[in-house]
């Protein structure tokens, strides 16, 4: 940025120690008062604008460019199972059929695209599941889930906060609606092992899911909400339950699963075996299966390498046609005859 | 010993000297007591009693007078009720109450600290503005005063006098409240009054005792002085009082000429007695003062506007945030089993959508209430009060003789000050200093002194620098030079208007180097001084021209004790400039007794002085009617001579046919004097035949001693037969005093576009006078000069009627020839006394009078009263909508500074009741050019811009709330932490805003002042139209669209960063308030033209502090939630964090961006380009450029001084033009002669 450190002169001669102090009421003099500190004035000269803009082009379409690369070279493999898990005949009930007790296994097949690289990133992905409504995401307490002594703090996790007088640990409609999903993988009858230790934040674990905190009274109720939780391990060690409590920003999320720790090859086929268990029957939610490797930049999406291409483009495009305007119509800077009572003289 | 001789001149019995209209020495009271009855005349005053005044019922207030707003008890419930009469308060208040209910989607405190802050901060600057007010209201009570206790006087204060007190009040104090006046030092018992501070009149006015009070002189007499005084209730009414005065078991009837006003100051008077009989809020001044009105900026009153449509679109999104809500609770709930839609309250009761809709409702307005925001007042009044501190430490407004800087003394006015379109300005003291000088004379057709009066100057070197910069630069008005103009022609008018007065300037101040300044005398001849005139060839009518100046007059001679010399005391100060001249002439005048004047005559410095003795036959004494003033003299040869002195018209047309020998050539001085903006009288003289002046004495006496209502008619008639068949013997030009600066002030200002009133309460002659030194007035403009005509005539009842219309009718004929007017150049003043105003101000009438007004070039209003001044400005601010400024120093002037947009009290010796009353005080006029020009510019622009962009950055922030509500079901989460939002206003974008607001300068002050045309910036309101409010508007809502969909893309559901986590609320909510501290940060670094090392902090700091925050924040799991090490475990290390900040904030900045420099490069304003004039120094570089652009860059004026000059250049052009054609044809007619 072209800058010019100017400053003003004082040009009181109030400065002058030897100047008599008359009257106690004379302001005294600093540059701040007289406003009059050394300032850069910067001013958007034609040249530092174009410089500008072909700059940020110059850095954005690279950017954009490498974005684009590292989204493509990700791999990713959804599988939406949600009505492919219903015997056909049931289909016509499928909230029905979530809610028997009939078996919910369902076992699948879904081949490898493209070779994929260790760690694959096992995800399920809800839609239509406003995770992020208000009612939903108050309703948690985490003092309760920190603090042993604190469980019977369960005020702000209505309606889900007691059951027959005594608290319920985890507390709140988040943990109730744990999802229930599970899902297990094998190659050609090897067992894929999916690793579900650190799927969730280390600071969750740490700080904010207590080690000493088990689950209690959790889904004794008369409503059953989703998953059960083992009332043996501590809250910190149930990291399904420690990320699904990370609400989604929006009603189509993805959560953590597990991780695959092996390289998958391409047109290998996985078998898949789901327990088809959460209902998201009652909203006509989806559900997914994903299987993704990541970049630097993390899963699939495009967006950010076209959005910063365009961006970098439209300031390219700026840039010319500035180059243009200055070809075509200079303006001398500092030319006084651009000043207004230059411009019109009809004004005299 | 001295105070001796004081006394004896005290002594004196004026009423000898005076033959008329000021009092009736002789004559018996004409009227008897008064009867008093009936409602409002209800006062009873013990004279001397003021122990009969502490009970019921005479029990009246005390003289503590306050003008303070609120006290103790009233403060809390009064400032509260003010700051909740702001709709935007309100609002807030009720947002704040709301959060307290289950409804809120934030925390309580997060709703009513900010609030409490708001409120607590108004209120605390209200509470200090009234405690200075406090303070100066104790200061005036706390004055001391000599009160009569039990036949001593004693000091008291002001405070604690009571009705019914006996003060003793000497030279030069203020009253200290409504006094009945018992004696003075004089015998007959006058003194002399001066009330500007009342009525703005400078004229001292003469006040007269009763004869029965006038013996009662001296301290012992009032040991057993009683009486009771019965009159009329206290009302505001300066110029009547009836009352009785029971005296010795006789009752005598007052009136307004024995009532001494508060805060009127005794003059010419050693001494006076009087009686208290209204103290503090009874007296006639404070009846008379109106609470001051609490005035809101036409920015923030716009502001208002904004704020409402703000509302309505904040009532609109939160309407279709509840319906939508209602909708999803109604079909959507029931289905979503995880939030166990069969246990809910009301608020999410899909049985009774409707009513969680209302519900919802409340909690949408309080959520997206950051669409308005509350710190937006806060900012205001911080940067508000920042920029009054900078007013009151300019030190360029600082003035080094009375020692008072600037004052802001209400902060919510000052970018007012930046859009003024009139200012309406008090004369007396706001534009003079109230000095006369004695600068110029004419005798006996010669003109005599060469000094200049300030006009002249600085017109005189105003031509100067125009006409050293060459022609052809100067286009505008130079043009028809090149065309025409040879070297000779330039130089001939250089010698004729610039190089003489230049060089004589010069003189004048090698002259005044030599000699001390003498106050009221800066006349400069050789010829004159120093006995030189003696060697002129008319020295015997010089000598009579001195003897008028020093006998011709009603001033009291006192020794100076420092010097020795004498001290005039004089009625008006060009008489004391008069008497002055005189004794510098070498007629000292030294003494004054009953019958004679004393007068040292020194024809030269080296001889002896020679004391004459004159005796004063009579003295027809001076009134704005007569216009004149004689006196008949005796010289010590037995001489009887008639000597006067008079406005030139009037002296004028009463010369005698051989008296007129100078009469032409002394007209054409009295028209340049006029012209020079100075005073002028003409003087006379007629000799007297013993026989002849006999005769006349005897009808003088006859009329003076006549009784009845006609007699002050008779005695003007009689005085008239005298002053006839005079013989002229020169002229005066006294300068009045402007204040320094004055006119340059005035000129810059209209050069700046402002047009300038003047409403005086002086007389018209005086007023045409200072038009005149001001510029504001000059020769060749086209005077129209609204007056009432004689009424004499007409019978009383249609006097009204006919008076309407012929008014009417001036006001029709005015505009007309206006509207026929052809020459672009031509410019008119509009002159209108106060009595014809007060017909013109009504309603039927006030309308045609503002249009005329409006394309006069200027206007002056004498006479007026101080209710007119106000009716004036309000006329001028609801007429035309625009900004009016008043300035004044008098109490007189109070109204109109309350009644304008803004109010500037000139805080100069004189009392305090104008600056009390202002919302700006400073101590000269000329400061006014920088309070309004650089100050006013600057906040203006501040402000405008700061407010701007807070509904940028609000909308900008706001709306991305209510985005994300569409993906939430409409519930109301937002998906930022509580604390972001909270510090969103308070902390992370509050401080650049304030340092826009404080710091921000697009030109320096050097560059305001040297080109006013930027000021019209302001008045024209180019940085706060809706065209930019609307802008700034859309920038935001293209911002918060971007800023939202931008983040949602990026993190839609994929993983986002290498880990393969996915983000969660919390992490889209920090980056998405991530991007907006940038963006709007960044924004406002765009916006900024000035950076200091402050703006640099706060911008940059501000984003830091976002950074640091989210690391503080996370650190303690126990608060943060979700935000829990959100920044170090989570965003810092993902690159698209950091990638989605980059490109937020460019792709938001970019339209701004785009649209400024397209802007600055194809029409750039005029800051623009004088900002990149002094970026690349080229001011330096081409300094005459420079000084060249900033003598153009002003508004089309028709006055200032260089309005006037450009008047001058194109007279002297045309009659160079005129010259050169007659040249020309005298060489045709020359050269066929020659040929021969």
């Amino acid at each position: 940025m072209n800058t010019e450190m100017a400053s003003s002169s004082g040009g009181t001669g109030s400065t002058d120690p030897s100047a008599p102090r008359r009257h106690s009421k004379r302001p005294k003099y600093s540059r701040f008062t007289q406003q009059e500190l050394p300032a850069c004035k910067p001013i958007l000269t034609p040249q530092w604008v174009i410089s500008a803009f072909t700059l940020i082009s110059f850095i954005f379409i690279p950017i954009g460019v490498a974005s684009l690369l590292a989204s493509r070279n990700v791999v990713e493999i959804v599988y939406r199972y949600e009505t492919d898990c219903i015997p056909i005949n049931l289909r016509g009930d499928k909230v029905g059929y979530i809610q028997s007790t009939l078996d919910k296994n369902c076992i699948k097949m879904i081949t490898v695209p493209k070779r994929m690289k260790h760690p694959i990133y096992v995800y399920y992905q809800l839609d239509n599941f406003y995770q992020n409504h208000r009612r939903y995401v108050k309703s948690r307490s985490d003092t309760q889930l920190r603090d042993k002594k604190k469980e019977n703090d369960t005020s702000s996790c209505e309606p889900e906060e007691s059951n027959g007088g005594s608290p319920i640990v985890p507390c709140g409609l988040v943990a109730w609606s744990l999802f229930n999903d599970t899902y297990s993988f094998s190659i050609k009858n090897e067992p894929l092992a999916v690793n579900k230790n650190d799927i969730s934040w280390k600071s969750d674990r740490d700080s904010k899911f207590g080690k000493d905190v088990f689950p209690k009274n959790f889904q004794n109720g008369t409503l059953k909400g989703g998953a059960t939780l083992n009332e043996s391990i501590p809250l910190s060690k149930q990291e399904d339950l420690i990320v699904w409590m990370r609400t989604a920003a929006l009603p189509t999320f993805r959560k953590l699963y597990g991780r695959i720790e092996v390289d998958l090859q391409a047109n290998e086929v996985i078998n898949v075996t789901l327990e088809n268990n959460y209902n998201t029957y009652s909203f006509n939610g989806k559900k997914k299966l994903v299987l993704s490797t990541t970049s630097w930049l993390g899963g699939k999406n495009d967006f950010l390498g076209i959005a910063y291409l365009t961006v970098g483009g439209l300031c390219f495009f700026l840039a010319l046609s500035f180059t243009v305007v200055y070809l075509v119509k200079p303006r001398k800077l500092g030319d006084p005859s651009y000043l207004s009572w230059n411009r019109n003289p009809a004004g005299h | 010993m001295t105070r001796e001789e004081g006394r004896g001149r005290g002594r004196l019995r004026l009423s000898k000297l005076y033959s008329f209209s000021c009092f009736h020495p002789d004559v018996l009271q004409p009227e008897g007591p008064i009867s008093l009855q009936g409602p409002g005349f209800s006062r009873v005053v013990y004279c001397n009693q003021p122990r009969l005044h502490k009970k019921k019922p005479s029990k009246y207030p005390s003289n503590y007078i306050s003008t303070t707003k609120y006290n103790i008890i009233t403060f809390l419930p009064k400032a509260l009720f003010e700051q909740f009469r702001r709709v935007a308060n309100v609002y807030f208040l009720l947002t704040a109450i709301l959060s307290l209910t289950p409804v809120t989607p934030f925390s309580p405190v997060s709703m009513i600290a900010p609030l409490a802050f708001v409120v607590g901060l108004s209120m605390a600057k209200e509470a200090l503005e009234d405690w200075r007010r406090f303070i100066q209201d104790m200061k005036v009570n706390n004055r001391k005063v000599n009160v009569h206790q039990g036949g001593v006087f004693g000091f008291q204060t002001w405070q604690k006098l009571r009705v019914g007190d006996i003060v003793k009040v000497e030279k030069d104090q203020f009253f200290p409240a409504d006094l009945l006046l018992l004696s003075s030092s004089y015998d007959d018992g006058i003194c002399y009054v001066e009330t500007m501070n009342l009525d703005g009149e400078t004229n001292l006015k003469v006040k007269r005792s009763l004869e029965v009070t006038m013996s009662l002189n001296d301290d012992i007499s009032f040991r057993d002085f009683a009486g009771t005084i019965r009159c009329e209730d206290p009302n505001p009414n300066l110029y009547s009082f009836v009352g009785n005065l029971e005296y010795d078991h006789e009752v005598y009837a007052l009136d307004p000429s024995q009532v001494l006003l508060r805060d009127s100051k005794l003059r010419n008077t050693a001494y006076i007695y009087g009686v208290v009989v209204f103290t503090g809020p009874d007296s006639k001044v404070m009846q008379n003062s109106t609470q001051s009105p609490s005035k809101r900026s036409t920015i923030e009153k716009k502001m208002d506007y904004v704020i409402y449509f703000l509302f309505s679109f904040l009532v609109l999104i939160s309407l279709i945030s509840s319906t939508g809500f209602a909708v999803k609770i109604k079909y959507g709930m029931p289905e979503w089993w995880y939030m166990e839609p069969n246990d809910t309250s009301d608020f999410y009761n899909p049985s009774k959508s409707a009513l969680s809709g209302i519900y919802h409702l409340v909690t949408a307005l309080i959520l997206y209430g950051y669409l308005i925001p509350i710190s937006l007042y806060v900012s205001i009044e911080v940067v508000k009060v920042l920029q009054a501190s900078f007013i009151n430490k300019d030190l360029h407004m600082y003035d080094e003789e009375t020692g008072n800087p600037a004052q802001a003394r209400t902060s919510n006015l000052n970018e007012e000050l930046g859009q003024v379109d009139t200012i309406l300005s008090d004369k007396t003291g706001t534009l003079t200093c109230n000095q006369m000088d004695f600068l110029k004379c004419s005798i006996a057709g010669v003109a005599y002194g060469v000094g200049s009066s300030e006009v002249e100057i600085a017109a005189a070197e105003q031509m100067a620098f125009d006409l050293s910069t060459p022609c052809t630069q100067n286009n505008r008005m130079r043009n028809s030079w090149e065309n025409g103009g040879s070297d000779s022609e330039v130089s001939e008018i250089e010698m004729e208007t610039i190089v003489t007065p230049r060089n004589q300037n010069e003189q004048r101040r090698d002259e005044n180097e030599q000699r001390p300044v003498i106050k009221g005398f800066s006349f400069v001849d050789r010829r004159l001084m120093e006995g030189n005139w003696l060697k002129e060839p008319k020295a015997d009518t010089i000598m009579l021209f001195f003897r008028i100046l020093a006998l011709c007059q009603t001033a009291i001679a006192e020794v100076n004790e420092e010097t020795g010399g004498f001290n005039y005391e004089a009625e008006s100060p060009d008489e004391g400039a008069f008497v002055v001249a005189a004794r510098e002439f070498g007629f000292e005048f030294y003494k004054r007794t009953q019958s004679s004047v004393f007068i040292r005559e020194r024809y030269l410095s080296s001889r002896q002085p020679i004391e004459r003795e004159f005796k004063i036959l009579n003295i027809l004494e001076f009134s704005s009617k007569r216009k004149r003033m004689s006196v008949i003299v005796r010289d010590e040869e037995g001489q009887v001579f008639l000597l006067c002195k008079g406005a030139d018209s009037i002296v004028f047309e009463r010369l005698s046919k051989n008296g007129r020998i100078y009469e032409a050539v002394t007209t054409k001085h009295l028209n340049e004097y006029g012209e020079a903006g100075l005073r002028t009288l003409a003087l006379a003289y007629k000799k007297l035949e013993e026989s002849e002046y006999l005769a006349w004495n005897n009808e003088f006496q006859k009329a003076k001693t006549t009784i009845g209502a006609d007699r002050d008619g008779m005695l003007e008639r009689v005085a008239d037969m005298m002053e006839k068949d005079l013989i002229l013997v020169g002229a005066t030009a006294v300068e009045d005093k402007l204040q320094k600066g004055v006119p340059q002030c005035i000129d810059k200002l209209a050069q700046a576009g402002l047009k300038i009133w003047v409403l005086t309460g002086d007389k018209m002659e005086t007023a045409i006078n200072i038009g005149y030194a001001c510029s504001l007035l000059r020769q060749g403009m086209k005077r129209i000069c609204i007056t009432t005509m004689n009424t004499d005539m007409t019978p009383a009842q249609d006097v009204k009627t006919v008076v309407i219309e012929n008014i009417l009718m001036q006001l029709t004929n005015a505009s007309q020839m206006i509207k026929l007017e052809k020459d672009p150049h031509a410019a008119f003043a509009l002159i209108i006394d106060g009595k014809t105003l007060s017909h013109a101000l009504e309603p039927e009438m006030k309308h045609q009078f503002l249009n005329l007004a409006v394309i006069c070039s200027s206007v002056i209003c004498c006479r007026v009263s101080p209710k007119q001044k106000a009716m004036v400005t309000r006329l001028v601010k609801e007429g035309t909508g625009k900004t009016t400024l008043a300035i004044g120093d008098g109490a007189n002037d109070v109204g109109m500074i309350q009644e304008a947009d803004i109010g500037v009290g000139i805080s100069g010796v004189e009392g305090m009741q104008a600056v009390m009353a202002s919302d700006f005080s400073i101590s000269q006029f000329q400061f006014l050019e920088r309070l309004l020009v650089v100050h006013g510019h600057w906040c203006y622009k501040r402000i405008s811009q700061m407010i701007c962009y807070f509904f940028y950055k609000n909308i900008a922030f706001g709306l991305t709330l209510f985005y994300f509500e569409a993906f939430t079901g409409f519930s109301g989460q937002s998906v930022y932490d509580d604390w972001y939002m909270l510090l969103f206003n308070v902390i992370l974008t509050s401080l650049p805003v304030i340092s826009l607001g404080v710091f921000e300068q697009d030109v320096s002050s050097e560059v305001c002042l040297q080109f006013p045309a930027l000021y019209q910036q302001g008045p024209t309101n180019v940085f706060f139209d809706w065209y930019r409010i609307l802008g700034w508007m859309g920038n935001g809502l293209y911002s918060s669209l971007i800023i939202f969909f931008l983040n949602i893309g990026i993190f839609y559901d994929q993983a986002f960063r290498r880990g393969g986590q996915t983000a969660d609320m919390a992490a889209v909510g920090a980056t998405m308030f991530t991007c907006i501290i940038w963006t709007v940060n960044c924004q406002i670094a765009l916006t900024m033209s000035h950076f200091t090392w402050i703006q640099h902090v706060f911008v940059w700091g501000s984003i830091a502090t976002w950074y640091v925050f989210l690391l503080i924040y996370g650190m303690f799991s126990k608060y943060s939630g979700n935000a829990y090490k959100i920044l170090v475990e989570a965003l810092a290390p993902a690159p698209i964090y950091w990638l989605a900040t980059l490109l937020v904030m460019v792709a938001c900045n970019l339209p701004y961006l785009a649209h400024v420099s397209f802007q600055r490069a194809i029409s750039p304003m005029d800051h623009h380009v004088i900002q990149e004039i002094k970026y690349y120094k080229k001011d330096v570089e081409d300094q005459h450029m420079w000084t060249r652009e900033s003598s153009k860059a002003r508004q089309e004026t028709k006055i200032g001084f260089t309005a006037r000059v450009d008047a001058k250049i194109r007279h002297l052009r045309a009659r160079l033009q005129k010259k050169q054609s007659s040249f020309i044809t005298q060489q045709n007619v020359q050269s066929p002669a020659r040929s021969h």
